[in-house]
């Protein structure tokens, strides 16, 4: 394996890459991909509103503006800074969790987020990150033998369940959820045995009856009307019922830009946030959701390029890890839309409206940048140039 | 540096497994949307359309009612309400405050509206009054700008101009309830309003007319958004009554205070031109809600405002009923009309005396001076020699003891009795005296004033078994669809014995002697032949008939005879027939008959007026 050249030890925190090669490292197809996909969610922000910018269509496309800016400058940054307080990262968003869960308390109910004033920080986001950088770092550092040894998973699966543990106080099931799987995906691609995560399936498998014990009574309510919701078509069934007959309606061309009138006339319920999918796919039928599944399947697929490309372990965990995400949210949100999956609050990524989980995605998708620009760079076990 | 490449390889191997599962997951979501848009496209479309559109009834305008000459007796009129949208007032009271300078508004109205106010959603209008007048209206309109959220409404209500007049023909419309639905969707309407007595009740079906639909678009929260097809509905069919509403008027006036009944109708089409009930009542105050004061006065009194008492009211025929029991004889050939029977005042059958109405007697009378001079004795021997089942049979052909059959609701069939009806009803075998004692249309006979018009016409006809009816035509788009020329069965009578009980009527109007000869007409071509009642209500004792029997005006009201009168006109051409009975009014040759005459000369002059009618077959 090549080595770069000899450096002196002053300039450890340094790139070796200089801003303008970053610069033109960084992957337009990228960026075009993600800008097609969030400008379908300005079109839909715009037909949600009547025909208007106002009140969701403008903003989406600011936070978008302030996420590509995000997005770029997270992916200049040197990628074993990254990995370097991957574990800071991690201790301040669990700082965050319990922050927001003290402050709960005091406030009386959920409360998911921490006001900073000029944006409402929502630690869950942020932990979505910080738990890839730490596990993708933890694992950089692992030779197959480490992670063929069970003792070495502990620590990681206390990395895993701590977050989980908080954000299902709060309670955030869907996050818990997403959570959970993205960390799957690094054990899997760590290399962890097939086995093991038999053994835990099953092992999860038989704590659902223990887990239903502490689902909060709405949770249990959507978890009972996913199995029926036409039991109860205006009660809590409504949301499932509405989306699948707007949806249905739309047929296989839709019933054109504009012009979806479920969504229009307020039947179908938070049309401009997680049910977006539903009013796209009311206007712009079968064929249109395809067009859309499909953009996001390419988008995966080249953050799937991206990791393989990547030479460093934790670059290539990163990747997958943050694409794993991307694939949850787009997973979650369209299956719960169309009544595959309980209604759990999961936001379809670029398009639903909201600024925290635009920037945090872009964020994600910096890192994934981060990781193609200094995907020949070698990094030590513990983010050195050479340990 | 460590094993990277064994770290690398499996990473690629897992990655392409990872991939293999999202790819298989997509593919999910694929199959599912195919499910749902493609599969069940069809009853997905179908719930939207139910979601979004919602189907409004218009109401159609309901027939109006006319006289036989179109005058409007129900019409359809303007009812303005004031209604105000919650959501568009600054406040509710603010608006209520500024509505209650311009119109009054009572606390109950203001308890009612924001009670209403809270159950529905803010853009559904609530009405805060009905029935504006329209000084009221102009009021509001000008006054518009200070009133937010305040709008007019036209909506129809029925109106009858006429008022108490022919009120019990026409009925009242009224609040559907829950016994009345029959599942016409305008039933559904809220305000709407049907037949619920007289011809509104009869006829409700075809002067409701068709619903109209206005689909409109509407929103989650149900707010209309827009309208995307009006079939306006069918109106009503307008009725024409065979009423003379000019008749109708003069003979309630004639009848004034007292509680009785007139029917006037063609002998030949069984037209009523006039089917008068007094007391009457104001039709309006239904639609327009009784109090209960009035409603405790229409229920309470004595006269009963409320009852049709032409068709309703039942009433013993008194010596009216004659006509029938010589008929039934005549039939039975148990007597000629030269046979005399000798009146000396009362007739004995076993221990039981049987008084004349003359004191003293009429002495030998044969058929003719017996009708004429109404004499009792005559008739108990007649009556014994026919007996009650033939008198009942005939009785029943002229119309007596059942149904007419006219188009109005709540009619009362009366009683003939005869022994077969006693033994069923009573269990009691029938006793001979009473034979006598119905001969003279007393004891347990009972007819309504529409029956006996109709058993005069029939026997004016020519025995021919008319049928009334007060509805002429249904009015389909301005070309009436009159009634056919009817024919009418046989009563299966001689035209002799008919012409004999004729000749005795026009005895009793026309001849010195005769009941109600001082009731006659007088003028050519009108005169009148006719049959005097005089119905007792009580029991008369021995010991009264001794000390001499108590004259009406010394008795309590409800204690008096009733006066009964029937009577055909013109004597030489019938065509009109007339049954008067004042209920505890007294005589009826003092008081019936007088107001028969009058009312048959109205009749009569009217008809000069107009183009001579068809007659119809038979008459004799």
């Amino acid at each position: 394996m090549m080595r770069p050249a000899p450096r002196l030890s002053l300039q450890l925190n340094r790139a070796e890459l200089s801003w303008r090669e970053k610069l033109w490292h960084i992957n337009w197809t990228l960026i075009s991909l993600l800008t097609t996909i969030s400008s379908v969610g300005f079109l839909t922000l715009y037909s949600a509103a009547g025909g208007s910018l106002e009140p969701w269509a403008v903003k989406q496309m600011i936070r978008f503006a302030m996420g590509i800016g995000l997005m770029v400058g997270v992916a200049v940054i040197d990628i074993r800074v990254w990995i370097r307080h991957a574990y800071v990262f991690y201790a301040v968003s669990l700082v965050l969790l319990v922050a927001v869960e003290i402050k709960g308390t005091i406030g009386m109910g959920a409360q998911r987020w921490i006001d900073l004033g000029f944006i409402q920080l929502q630690p869950s986001e942020l932990t979505k990150i910080a738990l890839i950088l730490t596990l993708a770092r933890y694992f950089h550092g692992a030779a197959m033998q480490d992670i063929g040894r069970p003792t070495f998973l502990i620590i990681p699966l206390l990395l895993v369940f701590a977050p989980i543990a908080l954000v299902l106080k709060q309670p955030d099931l869907g996050t818990a959820m997403m959570l959970l799987m993205s960390s799957g995906a690094i054990f899997f691609m760590a290399g962890v045995r097939m086995w093991k995560f038999g053994l835990v399936l099953a092992g999860g498998l038989g704590s659902i009856p223990v887990a239903w014990q502490f689902l909060r009574e709405y949770q249990k309510k959507r978890v009972i009307i996913f199995m029926n919701p036409e039991q109860d078509p205006l009660g809590a069934g409504y949301h499932i019922t509405q989306s699948k007959i707007a949806l249905g309606s739309g047929g296989v061309f839709g019933k054109g830009y504009m012009s979806g009138t479920q969504s229009k006339l307020n039947f179908l319920p938070e049309k401009q946030t997680d049910f977006i999918f539903t009013m796209f796919a009311e206007e712009w039928g079968l064929i249109g959701g395809l067009v859309l599944l499909f953009l996001y399947g390419l988008l995966i697929a080249y953050g799937y390029a991206i990791a393989l490309r990547c030479r460093s372990q934790f670059g290539r965990l990163v990747a997958l890890g943050i694409t794993t995400t991307f694939f949850l949210y787009v997973f979650i949100n369209t299956a719960m839309v169309m009544g595959l999956v309980p209604v759990v609050g999961v936001p379809l990524p670029m398009i639903s409206y909201g600024g925290t989980a635009m920037l945090s995605l872009l964020f994600g998708w910096g890192l994934v940048m981060s990781a193609y620009i200094h995907r020949d760079t070698p990094i030590g076990r513990r983010g050195a140039l050479d340990d | 540096m460590y094993h990277d490449s064994d770290r690398s390889k499996m990473f690629t191997r897992r990655a392409a497994m990872l991939a293999g599962g999202k790819t298989a997951l997509f593919g999910a979501l694929v199959a599912r949307m195919y499910y749902l848009q493609v599969i069940e496209a069809d009853k997905y479309e179908m719930a939207a359309r139910d979601n979004r559109i919602s189907m409004r009834l218009l109401a159609p305008p309901r027939g109006l009612i006319l006289d036989r000459n179109g005058v409007a007796m129900a019409v359809n009129q303007h009812n303005y309400q004031v209604r105000v949208i919650a959501e568009q007032a600054p406040s509710l009271d603010y608006t209520l405050d500024a509505l209650s300078q311009i119109i009054t508004l009572t606390d109950h109205d203001r308890a009612r509206i924001h009670k209403e106010a809270k159950r529905r959603r803010s853009f559904v209008p609530i009405t805060v009054r009905e029935n504006l007048s329209w000084e009221e209206v102009a009021r509001i309109e000008v006054n518009a700008p200070d009133l937010p959220g305040v709008l007019i409404e036209v909506g129809q209500s029925r109106f009858y101009p006429l008022e108490s007049l022919g009120a019990h023909i026409l009925g009242y419309v009224a609040a559907v309830s829950e016994a009345d639905l029959t599942g016409d969707p305008l039933e559904e309407l809220p305000g709407f309003r049907i037949g619920k007595a007289g011809v509104e009740r009869i006829y409700d079906l075809a002067m409701r007319g068709q619903a109209g639909a206005s689909s409109v678009e509407v929103n989650a929260v149900g707010r209309v958004i827009n309208e995307l097809e009006r079939k306006e509905g069918e109106p009503g069919v307008d009725l024409a009554l065979t009423l003379d509403i000019r008749l109708q008027e003069y003979a309630a006036q004639r009848l004034g205070d007292e509680s009785a009944s007139v029917v006037v109708m063609d002998i030949h089409t069984g037209d009523l031109l006039v089917m008068a009930s007094t007391p009457s009542f104001d039709p309006n105050a239904f639609n327009r809600g009784l109090t209960h004061d009035e409603w405790k006065e229409l229920s309470t009194n004595p006269r009963s405002p409320l009852q049709n008492k032409a068709i309703s009211g039942t009433f013993a025929p008194g010596s009216t009923f004659k006509l029938v029991v010589a008929l039934a004889a005549l039939e039975a050939g148990v007597i000629t009309p030269d046979q005399t029977v000798l009146c000396k005042g009362h007739m004995e059958l076993g221990p039981i005396k049987f008084h004349c109405w003359k004191k003293g007697g009429h002495g030998s009378v044969d058929l003719h001076n017996a009708i004429k001079g109404s004499c009792d004795v005559y008739f108990y021997e007649i009556a014994r020699r026919a007996g009650i089942d033939k008198i009942a049979e005939v009785a029943n052909r002229f119309g007596l003891g059942t149904t007419t059959g006219v188009d109005l609701p709540n009619e009362r069939p009366g009683l003939m009795p005869n022994r077969a009806w006693k033994r069923k009803s009573l269990k009691q075998p029938w006793h001979p005296g009473e034979t006598l004692i119905n001969g003279i249309g007393q004891g347990y006979c009972l007819t309504t004033p529409l029956q006996l018009a109709v058993m005069t016409a029939r026997l004016a006809n020519g025995g021919f078994q008319v049928v009334p009816h007060v509805a002429r035509d249904l009015i389909v788009e301005k070309s009436a669809s009159a009634r056919p020329e009817p024919t009418w069965p046989s009563c299966g009578v001689s035209q002799k014995n008919l012409a004999l009980v004729r000749k005795g009527m026009f005895g009793v109007s026309n001849e010195p002697g005769g009941t109600a000869f001082r009731a006659r007409i007088e003028q050519d071509g009108m005169w009148l032949s006719g049959k005097t009642g005089t119905a007792q209500v009580r029991r008369i004792t021995l010991r009264e008939r001794e000390q001499g029997v108590k004259k009406n005006e010394e008795l309590p009201w409800k204690e008096r005879d009733h006066a009964l009168f029937v009577a055909y006109a013109p004597e030489e051409k019938p065509r009109y027939a007339i049954a008067v009975v004042v209920e505890h009014g007294g005589g009826g040759s003092a008081v019936a008959a007088p107001i028969a005459r009058d009312i048959m000369i109205e009749v009569q002059k009217r008809e000069r007026a107009r183009a001579a009618a068809p007659t119809q077959g038979g008459a004799g």
